[in-house]
């Protein structure tokens, strides 16, 4: 009982933070939630759906994404922990870290720093180090890390340790999924149970099984061996690699959907407008959009952040905190990645909306007298979403990969940030060194293209599924 | 056809006095030579002296259109805008923050730029029309399948991974060629090999994909069936009717970024230390030198606009349909 007050107590002390990304973030996870609601009320778009989530790459992708988006949403409930309090004073300062829910399901792997870089799994530093004996003499040799394998008693046990851990996780596993598959299957089984046995469709089960399962698997053996290890080795700073990789997902999700969906209204207007109005308000169109994409698209973003860089520097009262900075820098970019990207959609758009506007029930409607904006609205957006949609998709992963090429360049997200962008920053240099590390690299390669190609499966799936075109 | 060519020319100009417009806007007003000058300096309290020592060193301390204090020629002419915009148009671009001529290091340095992206450029097309003809010569197969499979994994790898993992595996492991550099002359090849294999892996997936679809809608059209229905073989079809037909739309597509392909690659030239366009333009990003920058904005805008105009053209030579009116 104490324990849980205490709890409570502490729970009640923290300050929550909230950043402009975290609300845009949930807000859109909200909204999407109601498009779902309000496209399930449409028959021929459920069937559509139903194409997609009846596939099994794209049941699979879609639950890799999910399981992306879940730990991106638990990243971005942020909030500050209180200082302790000075004595004779009873005002609470507030520590300068901004922490998410996140950190405190990975707190064990947040507070194991190390002095500077040693290899997945390992128990030695990757550097020497000076070191004394207990009679005083000095020698030279790869210091024991901290906190990797201090519970072993013999460091033979070391690879036979490893082994035992995987199987105790793989139990683990093992039993958790057995137990979520086996209640799913019995309620299954008496949801059919009476009913006529009608030959329908169902969803690819087996396939969802094994995702979740892999999941499940992933996850058990990555909590039970990062408890004593550093999976994925530390940084340049003793930092767990896979702390960051796991907190870069936040920013890799975040900057795909934000971007792609800032890159929407402007397309989506213009587009239409375009193509419907025709006349002088096309010319004016097309002049933005043809000027716009000659520039080059990554000189473009460049200069943008550039700007916003000195905006930031010109202004420093406005960013009192490390967090708010970034995030400020964060939202801009997405903001011109969105402002940069939404030419090739307009174009579609406009080609569609010229196309659709011809369509005799158009025509009809307008001999009905019918206004503009509900011909828009009622006859020619439900027959344009179609591509709309299947650009949200792909744009995903174009922004995903290209978040990690600007954070190269240097005009990405800010450095303080955890992303894969600056995770190979970080890195390439030491890839010159002997022996390699390639680690951090490799961290942010496997979290990075499971993404990309969950997404690329999903948006493929998508698009056999809504184009009429691709047979 | 000369008319056209003209006609398109003169299309041109508006974008591209929007281009300049629009990088002026960007680099004079939204971001004022006063505060350029701060983050120049570095220095957060820099005297108002050094600030305006800096301006006037580099011509920034003008006003921006209309200089009132000047008499009438030099109302307009004497300006930020007639300075570091207008001159573009003639090509004249001027220096840089640092001084340097940038007309002299742009022509000096497209060379190893085209070195890199042309070869790329060939080959990456070529590669890439085989591998999708050979897909399509065994379509709706497991080999089929199995191949759209490989083109999303290789498609969803940033072009980082492959540039890092080649020169780790080629340069590093087993020393087949220098792991970066470059040299004048035909030593350049050396240099050049590991970059342009890089550049044509990573389009690999891709383009294979994309020319697959296209060769894949010209196989269902009429005349193909109907060439089947006459008796042609399977390979008369393929080469005969489906690749002829199908390389229209492939290379009129591609005909826009020829142009170009002179700005280099921003990544590959730099991880490669290769003196290119690419490299020089990444430099200016990260030395914030706007005045490069700028420039490489408006020759990247004239040489796609360029590109559009190359499109235009190749489209009615391959097609007679396209009128020219």
């Amino acid at each position: 009982m104490n324990e849980l007050v205490s709890v409570m107590n502490e729970l009640l002390s923290i300050k929550p933070v909230v950043l402009w990304s975290d609300v845009l973030i949930y807000s859109l996870v909200v909204s999407l939630g109601l498009f779902f609601y309000q496209l399930s009320k449409n028959p021929l778009a459920r069937q559509r759906w139903r194409a997609v989530f009846h596939s099994r790459a794209g049941v699979a992708s879609f639950i890799v994404i999910l399981f992306y988006l879940l730990i991106a949403l638990l990243d971005s409930l942020h909030y500050r922990e209180p200082l302790e309090k000075t004595a004779g004073s009873d005002e609470v300062h507030y520590s300068q870290e901004v922490r998410s829910v996140l950190d405190v399901v990975l707190t064990e792997l947040r507070n194991k720093d190390e002095k500077t870089y040693s290899a997945p799994f390992a128990i030695y530093s990757f550097a020497k180090e000076n070191m004394q004996t207990e009679d005083g003499v000095v020698y030279r040799d790869f210091p024991r890390l901290a906190n990797a394998g201090q519970h072993l008693a013999d460091e033979a046990d070391h690879g036979m340790d490893i082994f035992v851990r995987s199987m105790k996780a793989l139990l683990v596993a093992a039993f958790i999924s057995a137990v979520i598959i086996g209640l799913h299957m019995a309620w299954r089984h008496r949801q059919q149970h009476g009913k006529a046995l009608i030959a329908q469709q169902t969803l690819p089960w087996g396939t969802i099984y094994l995702t979740l399962s892999a999941l499940v698997v992933t996850c058990c053996w990555v909590l039970e061996l990062s408890k004593e290890y550093h999976i994925l080795g530390t940084d340049k700073v003793g930092q767990d690699v896979l702390y960051w990789s796991i907190k870069a997902i936040r920013t890799g999700v975040l900057i795909g959907t934000l971007a792609t969906l800032l890159t929407l209204p402007l397309a989506i207007v213009l587009g239409i407008s375009a193509g419907y109005f025709r006349g002088w308000v096309d010319d004016v169109v097309q002049y933005i959009y043809t000027t716009l994409s000659s520039v080059p698209g990554i000189l473009l973003i460049a200069v943008s952040v550039l700007l916003i860089d000195v905006y930031i520097e010109t202004h420093p009262e406005k960013f009192n905190l490390v967090a708010i900075r970034a995030d400020f820098k964060f939202l801009a970019l997405c903001f011109i990645l969105g402002m940069t990207s939404w030419t090739g959609l307009c174009r579609l758009l406009r080609a569609e909306t010229l196309k659709v506007s011809q369509l005799d029930y158009v025509q009809a409607a307008h001999a009905f007298g019918v206004g503009h904006n509900r011909i828009i609205y009622r006859h020619i957006l439900p027959n344009i979403t179609h591509i709309i949609l299947i650009a949200l998709v792909l744009d995903f992963s174009v922004f995903v990969l290209a978040e990690a090429v600007l954070s190269y360049i240097g005009v990405g997200v800010d450095p303080s940030m955890a992303s894969w962008g600056n995770m190979i920053n970080e890195a390439r240099s030491e890839l010159s060194r002997d022996p390699v590390v390639w680690w951090s690299v490799a961290a942010a390669f496997v979290l990075m293209f499971v993404l990309v190609l969950a997404a690329n499966l999903f948006s493929d799936r998508v698009r056999d599924a809504f184009d009429p075109r691709s047979a | 056809m000369l008319a056209y060519i003209i006609r398109r020319l003169a299309y041109a100009l508006p974008i591209l006095i929007g281009v300049n417009l629009l990088t002026f806007a960007l680099f004079f007003m939204v971001n004022t030579p006063d505060q350029m000058a701060r983050v120049q300096l570095g220095d957060k309290h820099v005297s108002e002296e050094a600030i305006e020592q800096w301006k006037a060193q580099r011509g920034y301390d003008k006003p921006l259109f209309i200089n009132t204090a000047e008499n009438s020629e030099g109302l307009l002419t004497d300006t930020i805008f007639f300075d570091k915009s207008a001159r573009l148009f003639v090509f004249d671009f001027g220096k840089s923050d640092e001084g340097r001529v940038i007309g002299a290091d742009i022509s000096e340095r497209m060379w190893p730029s085209l070195a890199v992206a042309l070869p790329t450029f060939i080959i990456g097309i070529s590669v890439n029309i085989v591998f999708a003809l050979f897909v399509v010569m065994f379509r709706a197969s497991m080999f089929d399948t199995a191949a759209m499979v490989l083109c999303v994994v290789l498609l969803s790898i940033s072009g980082v991974f492959y540039i890092l993992g080649g020169q780790y595996f080629f340069a590093k492991l087993w020393h087949l060629v220098p792991i970066s550099g470059y040299l004048g002359g035909t030593d350049a090849i050396r240099f050049l090999i590991l970059p342009v294999i890089i550049g044509v892996v990573a389009g690999i997936g891709g383009g294979t994909r994309l020319y697959r679809t296209l060769f894949l809608e010209e196989a269902n059209k009429d005349y193909v069936r109907t060439a089947r229905a006459k008796g042609v073989s399977e390979t008369a079809v393929l080469f005969r009717h489906i690749l002829p037909n199908g390389l229209i739309p492939i290379l009129t597509s591609v005909v826009v970024v020829i142009p170009s392909l002179f700005m280099g690659s921003l990544l590959i030239e730099s991880f490669f230390g290769i003196p290119g366009l690419g490299s020089y333009t990444l430099d200016a990003i990260q030395a914030q030198d706007f005045a490069i920058v700028r420039s490489m904005v408006f020759l990247g805008s004239v040489l796609y606009i360029l590109g559009l105009i190359l499109t235009d053209i190749s489209y009615t030579l391959v097609d007679p349909r396209v009128r020219l009116s």
